[in-house]
């Protein structure tokens, strides 16, 4: 296939080409950037919570006195237990994707916040939570019933605990997590175990390694541990269990008000939490698959006009011996020419518009191997969307040279 | 001659419907997008306090000591307990109120009614005339009130929809927590978006459903408040007045520039008295006084998420304008023979770029047609979605024409180009081949 021909006559459609070549590069540098967009999104929803999601569920109630909270906490637990087909239920602060409740920043010091390790989340969890849970320990061993300390603050004074292993190789890179002490002010905490995963309440809001950030923290019920129960059944129970422990709230603790909102099942909290980046990867691929429809029917009426266009010259070449295939490949040649002048052109655009979504948003670095992928994603469209007119082009009969037009 | 010209459009665009449509449909699609998008940044940037939100002021100062924790560049957006106290009750603005928000157990006493948990927000009597919170039956609570700590509220209209069946409930009590409250105020239906005076808030949740004075309410729902964030582990969780924690905040009413200026200078005195103190790690250099707008803005009042789908929008019309521009290109050169008979014939070239712009108009207002269309559906698509701001999402007049103009000129730019090409055709070679 010779290339100065076709490189000749794009010479004389300079401004076409153009055209074509800058739609091409505006697609790819959008195409790089929304795919990594959606990328991210989606490894942010598959996050491992770590528990056994499809079992679990909880129930809060608020609106009673700190001095009300073991009493509480007994009704609650003996009315809850007694649900036919609840496998168990025990006291928990938080759950991955429901409320917030206990975030604080960790230091290797007593008294203070110098050398920050970082913002984790607390969950305070009673005797039972963490078989409930179904979490995996990795290293340590697990909290014996004189483990359990009580907290009036938001934690123990002095306790050991679980940490997850995300966190473990960021506060302790290379060394063995267990034994080894940190700080929330004055209160002491020593890690005794490692689980291998646990999310946080809202992972979405710290960045993606941050997002198992937890330690698990055994105390006695009571006190500030008051009022969030975690609820387990067998899953096709589950929904069920909930049901009737939220109809049952009314009755086991008149005077406690029953957390419409936040009182679900662990399926539905995780449904819930990540709806919003659902609905925009969908409108992201949505946009990209739009865009890429609009860029091939450009790319179409214009290959089109230039074969009306050169309906003759095509006739010509045909009667002085060219086969359908040459003209075929002309047509081909020539979309891969001003394809790859555009991919080129796109590679710098799509660097561009990282750098300025990095300055609004919390993004990393657009990782590389996302250009040749998006140039083979246009160098596919390009061809299809050429190969009804090139095939057209393909048809004209060599007499039309010997007709006038 | 437009009369003209238009007609010609008319036949041109007729002659080859698919490529008509495809262009047409092209804008439509690329003008409903950012149409979409931008309507609902439009929407969500919008000013809570038109009229008068150049003359509310957020005055910040970071009590942060010592600051470790955050390494952070701007103050918190709200003081520790002190501090507020300290700036509000210096009066030196023409109006000011100190707020903070908690939740708490409401309910009406001897109704029988399970009780409800609501959010309340503590305030002080100038809350309501400066934020011009419209009242529906009685009226705010007054200073005396708030320097007496009398057990009084204002209710919301939903609440009062909720708890007397929307009728006039002034002097009727309610319990707060374990405390009776004289109910002495009943508001309209009242939404301020975003809800810029909670600067923790959700942009675009609803107001509160009580509200009380900051001195009583301080009192009944003890142990409930919570902090934005401590620096320091709070000695009893829930109570904060002498804990190291920011959950108080103030905003000031200052009606000249001279008055801003005297303000914005007390306030950073103050930060930087109570660094030489020792109170403060840092004084005057993170004291803030933001007009509401700045502050709204500072505060990134449009999520992230709408930003970025304007962005990719707008990406998205840039694509289908030059798609347009190549289409139309095809189109006009097209009729190069056409156009030289009409040059031969005796018309400029003005009149030829004049012919081909209207065309390119005519595409934008069919375009512009279709993309209103769009928008629409785009705009009842937002509000399907679980988002706080769903029900903001609608087209407001001022959008409707931007919708058009901006096809129109979009259409008008693509054309541009094609039509000066157009105009440029030689007449001597069309002629000569034909």
């Amino acid at each position: 296939m010779q290339i100065k021909p076709i490189l000749a006559a794009l010479r004389r459609h300079r401004l076409a080409t153009l055209l074509i070549a800058m739609e091409i590069a505006f697609a790819c540098a959008v195409l790089c950037n929304a795919c990594f967009l959606v990328a991210r999104r989606w490894t942010m929803i598959q996050i491992n919570s770590g528990v056994d999601e499809s079992s679990l569920a909880v129930l809060t109630v608020n609106g009673f006195e700190p001095s009300q909270a073991a009493d509480v906490n007994a009704r609650m637990l003996a009315g809850l237990r007694a649900i036919p087909g609840m496998q168990s239920a025990t006291l928990i602060s938080e759950v991955p994707f429901g409320p917030q409740t206990g975030a604080a920043g960790i230091s290797p010091d007593a008294g203070g916040f110098k050398d920050l390790i970082g913002v984790v989340d607390f969950v305070m969890a009673g005797p039972g939570t963490y078989k409930a849970l179904g979490l995996k320990l990795v290293e340590g061993h697990l909290p014996q019933p004189g483990d359990y300390q009580p907290a009036t603050s938001f934690a123990p004074e002095d306790v050991q605990v679980l940490v997850t292993r995300a966190l473990a190789e960021h506060a302790w890179p290379g060394e063995s997590p267990l034994g080894k002490d940190f700080w929330c002010d004055k209160m002491h905490f020593r890690v005794m175990g490692v689980v291998d995963h646990f999310a946080r309440a809202q992972p979405g809001q710290y960045e993606m390694q941050q997002g198992e950030w937890t330690v698990f923290t055994p105390v006695v019920p009571g006190g500030s541990l008051a009022g969030t129960y975690l609820l387990r059944g067998r899953p096709q129970d589950v929904q069920r269990v909930l049901q009737v422990a939220r109809g049952a709230v009314q009755k086991i603790a008149p005077d406690v008000v029953l957390d419409q909102d936040n009182s679900r099942t662990l399926s539905d909290l995780r449904t819930k939490y990540f709806l919003t980046d659902r609905i925009m990867i969908g409108l992201l691929l949505g946009v990209v698959a739009l865009m890429l429809g609009v860029t091939a029917l450009g790319i179409v009426g214009l290959t089109s006009f230039w074969v009306a266009q050169r309906r003759k010259q095509i006739g010509i070449r045909r009667a002085i011996g060219a086969t359908r295939g040459d003209i075929l490949r002309y047509f081909q040649t020539e979309n891969f020419l001003i394809v790859t002048f555009g991919i080129a052109l796109g590679m710098l655009l799509a660097y561009v518009l990282n750098a300025v979504l990095m300055k609004f948003y919390e993004l990393p670095h657009l990782p590389l191997y996302y250009l040749p992928m998006g140039a083979l994603a246009l160098w596919m469209l390009g061809q299809l969307a050429v190969l009804g007119p090139a095939l057209r082009a393909a048809a004209v009969p060599p007499v039309v040279a010997t007709r006038s037009v | 001659m437009f009369g003209y010209y238009l007609d010609l459009a008319l036949r041109s665009l007729k002659r080859n419907r698919v490529l008509t449509a495809l262009m047409v449909l092209a804008i439509a699609v690329g003008i409903g997008a950012s149409m979409t998008t931008l309507t609902v940044v439009h929407l969500l940037s919008g000013d809570p306090m038109p009229g008068k939100s150049s003359v509310l002021f957020f005055p910040q100062v970071d009590p942060e000591n010592p600051v470790t924790l955050s390494l952070h560049r701007n103050p918190w957006p709200a003081m520790d307990y002190r501090s507020a106290v300290d700036i509000w009750s210096s009066h030196r603005a023409d109006r000011q109120a100190i707020l903070t928000s908690s939740s708490v157990k409401v309910r009406l006493p001897d109704s029988g009614q399970p009780p409800l948990m609501l959010s309340m927000l503590s305030t002080s009597t100038d809350f309501f005339p400066m934020f011009d919170v419209p009242f529906q039956y009685g009226s705010g609570w007054s200073a005396d009130d708030d320097a007496s700590r009398a057990r009084v509220a204002v209710i919301s209209a939903d609440l009062n929809q909720k708890l007397f069946g929307g009728a006039n409930s002034v002097g009727r009590i309610l319990r707060v927590r374990d405390a009776d409250m004289r109910i002495v105020g009943v508001l309209k239906p009242w939404r301020p978006t975003p809800l810029f005076y909670d600067p923790w808030s959700q942009n675009f949740s609803k107001s509160e459903d009580v509200f009380a004075p900051f001195s009583s309410s301080l009192e009944i729902n003890k142990g409930n408040f919570q902090a934005y964030t401590c620096w320091h582990v709070p000695p009893s969780m829930g109570n904060l007045q002498d804990a190291d924690c920011v959950w108080v905040w103030v905003w000031a009413e200052l009606d000249s520039p001279a008055k801003v200026r005297d303000y914005a200078r007390f306030v950073d005195d103050y930060a930087n008295t109570q660094k030489s103190l020792g109170r403060f790690a840092v004084g005057s250099e993170h004291a803030r006084l933001h007009d509401l707008m700045t502050w709204l803005t500072d505060r990134g009042q449009v999520p992230d998420d709408v930003r970025l789908q304007a962005w990719l929008a707008s990406a998205f019309l840039v694509i289908c304008l030059f798609n347009a521009v190549g289409l139309l290109l095809a189109k006009f050169l097209r009729r190069s023979g056409e156009i030289g008979v009409r040059r031969a014939l005796g018309a400029s070239r003005g009149a030829i770029f004049a012919q081909c712009l209207v065309e390119a108009g005519l595409i934008g207002l069919l375009g512009g047609f279709f993309g209103w269309l769009l928008t629409l559906v785009g705009l009842w698509l937002v509000r399907r979605q679980p988002v706080d701001y769903a029900h903001l999402a609608h087209l407001d007049t001022a959008m409707f024409f931007v919708t058009f103009a901006m096809a129109i000129g979009a259409s008008l730019i693509a054309g541009l180009i094609p039509a000066l090409r157009a105009s440029r055709v030689v007449p001597g070679w069309q002629l000569k081949a034909l």
